[in-house]
C-alpha cells in the first residue's frame, strides 16, 4: 500500500484492452479471409476463459508461478487453446465458415467494448492525476 | 501491437480483393478475343486465395507463462496465384471471320460473363468490408493516443 501503484490503480481495465484489441485481429482476419477456400473463422471463447480464470481464483494459492521462460502455465493445452473455431449457419461449397454479416456485426460490438474499456481506463487516469493534483 | 496488425489485416485482405476484380476485369475485357488456335485462345483467370500465416518466432509469452495467442492466428490473406479456368472454349462456325481456322471454327474464350459480373459484386462488397475494418482500427487507434489527456 501507500504510493499510486499503476497495477492496482488501472484494475482490469488495462488487460480488457488489450483482450480487445487481440479480439480485433482475430475478427479482422475472418474478414479478410471472406473469400478464401477452406477458412474456418475463429474467435475468442470467453465463457471457458472466465470459468478457467474463476476455477484459478477460487483454487488460490495452489497456482504456480512460473519463473523460467520455459515454464508452462497449468491447464493449458497450447498456443491456440482460447481461440475457437465458430459454428457454421450455412454450408458454403467451398468450405469457408466465415459469416461476413456475424463477423461484421461481432467487430462492431467489440470496437464499442473497446471504447468502453478505453474510457473506463481513461477514468483510472483522470482520477490519479486528480489525486495527484490535490485538487 | 494487436491493432497496428489490423490494419496490416485489412490492408491484404483489400489487395486480395483488388486483384481478384483486376482478374474479372480481364476477362470480361477479354470475353470476346477471339482466336483461331485452341492454345492462344484466353481463359478466364481467378485469383488463388490462402491464409497468410505469422511467421513462427520464438514463442512469446505473457506475465503469467502463458503462450501469446498471436502464433496461433493467421496474418491476413495472400494471393498463391492465378489459375486458368479449363473449362471447354467455345467453338463457333464462322468461315467468314478473319481468325477463322482451315475448317471454318473461330474459339471463344470460356469466360461466363454472368459469373464474372457476380464475382465483380461480391470483390467489391469484400473491399468495402475490409476497409470498414481498416477505419474502425484506425479510430480505435486514434483514441488509444489521447489516454490520458
Amino acid at each position: 500500500m501507500g504510493a499510486i501503484n499503476f497495477s492496482n490503480a488501472l484494475g482490469i481495465h488495462d488487460d480488457a484492452l488489450q483482450l480487445r484489441s487481440r479480439r480485433a485481429e482475430v475478427l479482422a482476419n475472418n474478414l479478410a479471409n471472406a473469400d478464401t477456400p477452406g477458412f474456418k473463422a475463429r474467435d475468442f471463447d470467453f465463457k471457458s476463459i472466465l470459468a478457467e480464470e474463476a476455477s484459478k481464483q477460487s483454487s488460490s494459492g495452489l497456482s504456480m508461478t512460473t519463473t523460467h521462460e520455459g515454464h508452462m502455465a497449468i491447464g493449458t493445452s497450447g498456443a491456440d487453446s482460447e481461440l475457437k473455431y465458430r459454428f457454421q449457419t450455412q454450408p458454403s461449397i467451398d468450405g469457408n465458415t466465415v459469416d461476413a454479416q456475424t463477423e461484421q456485426a461481432e467487430f462492431a460490438r467489440n470496437s464499442l467494448d473497446y471504447n468502453a474499456t478505453f474510457e473506463f481506463l481513461n477514468g483510472k487516469f483522470k482520477g490519479m492525476r486528480n489525486a495527484i493534483r490535490g485538487e | 501491437m494487436s491493432l497496428s496488425s489490423v490494419l496490416n489485416i485489412a490492408g491484404s485482405g483489400m489487395a486480395a480483393q483488388s486483384i481478384r476484380l483486376n482478374t474479372t476485369a480481364s476477362n470480361i475485357a477479354n470475353a470476346e478475343s477471339a482466336s483461331s488456335s485452341v492454345d492462344e485462345t484466353y481463359r478466364a483467370r481467378k485469383p488463388w486465395f490462402s491464409v497468410m500465416e505469422k511467421e513462427m518466432m520464438a514463442p512469446s509469452r505473457d506475465s503469467n507463462g502463458m503462450m501469446m495467442v498471436d502464433e496461433a492466428m493467421g496474418a491476413g490473406v495472400k494471393v498463391d496465384g492465378i489459375i486458368e479456368k479449363d473449362a471447354p472454349l467455345q467453338a463457333r462456325f464462322q468461315p467468314d471471320h478473319p481468325m477463322a481456322n482451315d475448317d471454318g471454327y473461330v474459339y471463344y474464350p470460356n469466360v461466363n460473363v454472368v459469373e464474372e459480373m457476380t464475382d465483380m459484386m461480391s470483390s467489391s462488397r469484400s473491399y468495402q468490408m475490409n476497409v470498414e475494418v481498416l477505419k474502425t482500427a484506425k479510430q480505435m487507434l486514434q483514441r488509444t493516443l489521447t489516454l490520458g489527456q
